[in-house]
């Protein structure tokens, strides 16, 4: 009786955390999709001009802007986050593993307004003086990600290598491989479907970052044609713009949350996908 | 036996969808509502905020919109004072206007920037993307990094209005959310250049004069300063009760005071 009951108000619980999943996805379908279909599928995604005050809706600056951020962190951040977890999970002493790993994920702990503080008080005023340009830019946003993202990956990625049987590295090692070569060529493709999970997991995040890329990108409308350009976000836009917007406004920016959705979406179920192949 | 754990479980969903369907009770007879200018509203909001204090009985609601949103939901009598941060057209007559106060916007640059005067041409020439080094308004031959504010920003909108005119600005544009921050870009860049609240001003960015008039509490309040802005309320000719009292408060000394320590020019 007694065991019945907790499991069902468990139960309950866990599908109402579901149905907050559901509501929010309704509800941004709901308010954002009239404008998507006033402007017109094509308008809104493909073309840069956006001021939504006067009629114009298209979001593709920020798209491309989004996307460019995301992968210029992930250019950066990757090579960095694999270097810590291979070091982390095979050259490192146990006894500074322990003390190690805590420390990088303590990274992921620290708030995304600190980094973008960070950002604007060291990194921007360094990008101005020796590579010109405004400073707030997307070189300056990638950079910003890629440490943001890195906990993320190198965590994800440890876990996948700790996961490959010891038995390849020490058949690897039996055959006459130093230890580096046990590494890329036997442990690293083995683990790969996870190491890949881990990116992708990433770019989600990264993504959908939001206030430490205000604060660094400098949020110009404009296509970026160089990384030291300013760039405006799919999120940055929603952030900086909620506060007075009204009627379509409101609406188009809300259009703008489902692309982000979607794209959200995608990278999570591409992650579980290659989750379930491991 | 399982009667007290069914209990507290009955009572944690009580309490978590209890919160929506308890507001409706107890409605306060004394409600005001104001609408408009975004670039009113903080101010109304702190201006409603001290007066409720006052008055607890009764509840001010102040709501954005717009200039021309304010003006249309007083006509309307959806709103019983409606707000708006630039002059009335013609044929919004029929409403009664006080102007509670004046805003400049300040023109702002970084100290070291030697240049200290501006005209409406340059600026506009500037924020359209037309003049892009500083050697064009006589300083050294370095990019102009322009600030702008987001869309639906009342600042930005008087901006347009009194700068742009009918030309657009620029997408290159820098945008920032708001005075402080678009301050704090032109603190620290030297080569920056953005519009802020008179109020916001601070030793941190220098205002530069507008076609040779430079901005202060003087030439704000005789609208000699070009860029300068009426906050105004607008209210039917004969405004309700509460709306009478909230507008007697509002231009009160009590009230200037309050809108002069927010940063803002007082009528008297």
């Amino acid at each position: 009786m007694k065991e019945k009951i907790i499991e069902k108000i468990l139960t309950l619980l866990a599908f109402s955390a579901i149905g907050v999943l559901l509501l929010i996805t309704v509800f941004i379908f709901k308010e954002g999709l009239p404008i998507i279909l006033k402007a017109g599928i094509k308008d809104f995604l493909f073309s840069a001009k956006w001021a939504p005050t006067k009629g114009h809706f298209g979001i593709l600056s920020m798209i491309i802007s989004s996307l460019a951020v995301t992968f210029g962190s992930i250019i950066m951040g990757v090579p960095l986050a694999l270097a810590c977890a291979i070091t982390l999970a095979e050259f490192c002493p146990p006894r500074l593993l322990v003390f190690l790993k805590p420390t990088i994920e303590l990274l992921a702990g620290i708030p995304s307004v600190v980094f973008g503080f960070l950002g604007v008080i060291l990194l921007v005023p360094i990008i101005r003086e020796y590579l010109g340009g405004p400073g707030l830019s997307l070189l300056a946003a990638s950079i910003i990600l890629a440490i943001m993202i890195l906990p993320t990956i190198t965590s994800i990625s440890i876990d996948a290598i700790q996961a490959v049987p010891l038995l390849y590295k020490e058949g690897a090692l039996a055959m006459g491989a130093t230890h580096w070569q046990a590494i890329h060529l036997v442990i690293l493709p083995a683990a790969r479907s996870g190491v890949v999970t881990a990116i992708i997991l990433g770019m989600a995040r990264a993504i959908g970052e939001t206030m430490a890329v205000i604060m660094v990108a400098g949020n110009a409308l404009k296509i970026p044609s160089s990384l030291l350009d300013p760039v405006r976000t799919l999120t940055s836009t929603i952030a900086l713009e909620m506060g007075y917007s009204a009627g379509d406004h409101r609406t188009a920016l809300f259009a703008a949350g489902i692309i982000l959705f979607i794209f959200i979406m995608v990278l999570n179920i591409l992650a579980n996908l290659l989750m379930r192949k491991k | 036996m399982g009667f007290k754990q069914a209990f507290i479980g009955f009572s944690l969903v009580v309490f978590l969808f209890a919160p929506g369907c308890s507001s409706k009770s107890s409605p306060r007879s004394h409600s005001l509502t104001i609408a408009g200018s975004t670039s009113v509203q903080p101010f109304a909001e702190k201006l409603a905020e001290i007066y409720m204090a006052i008055n607890p009985k009764l509840i001010i609601n102040v709501q954005g919109g717009g200039s021309t949103a304010g003006i249309k939901a007083c006509r309307e009598r959806a709103a019983q004072i409606g707000t708006s941060s630039r002059e009335l057209h013609p044929d919004e007559g029929d409403l009664t206007k006080i102007i509670i106060a004046k805003d400049g916007i300040a023109v702002i640059v970084h100290p070291q920037n030697p240049i200290s005067d501006i005209s409406i041409e340059q600026l506009r020439g500037i924020f359209s993307g037309k003049i892009r080094s500083w050697a064009r308004l006589g300083w050294v031959d370095k990019p102009i990094f322009f600030v702008n504010r987001e869309e639906g920003s009342g600042t930005r909108d008087a901006f347009e209005g009194l700068v742009m005119q009918k030309e657009e600005i620029s997408d290159e544009a820098l945008v920032q959310d708001s005075n402080g921050s678009v301050r704090e870009i032109i603190a620290n860049n030297p080569q920056a250049i953005g519009y802020i609240s008179f109020g916001i001003v601070n030793h941190q960015v220098k205002a530069l004069a507008v076609n040779s008039i430079s901005p202060n509490l003087k030439t704000i309040k005789s609208n000699q300063y070009t860029l300068t802005r009426p906050f105004i309320f607008v209210f039917p000719s004969q405004p309700t009760d509460l709306a009478q009292r909230f507008i007697d408060f509002v231009l009160s000394k009590e009230g200037q005071i309050i809108l002069e320590k927010e940063g803002l020019v007082g009528i008297h």
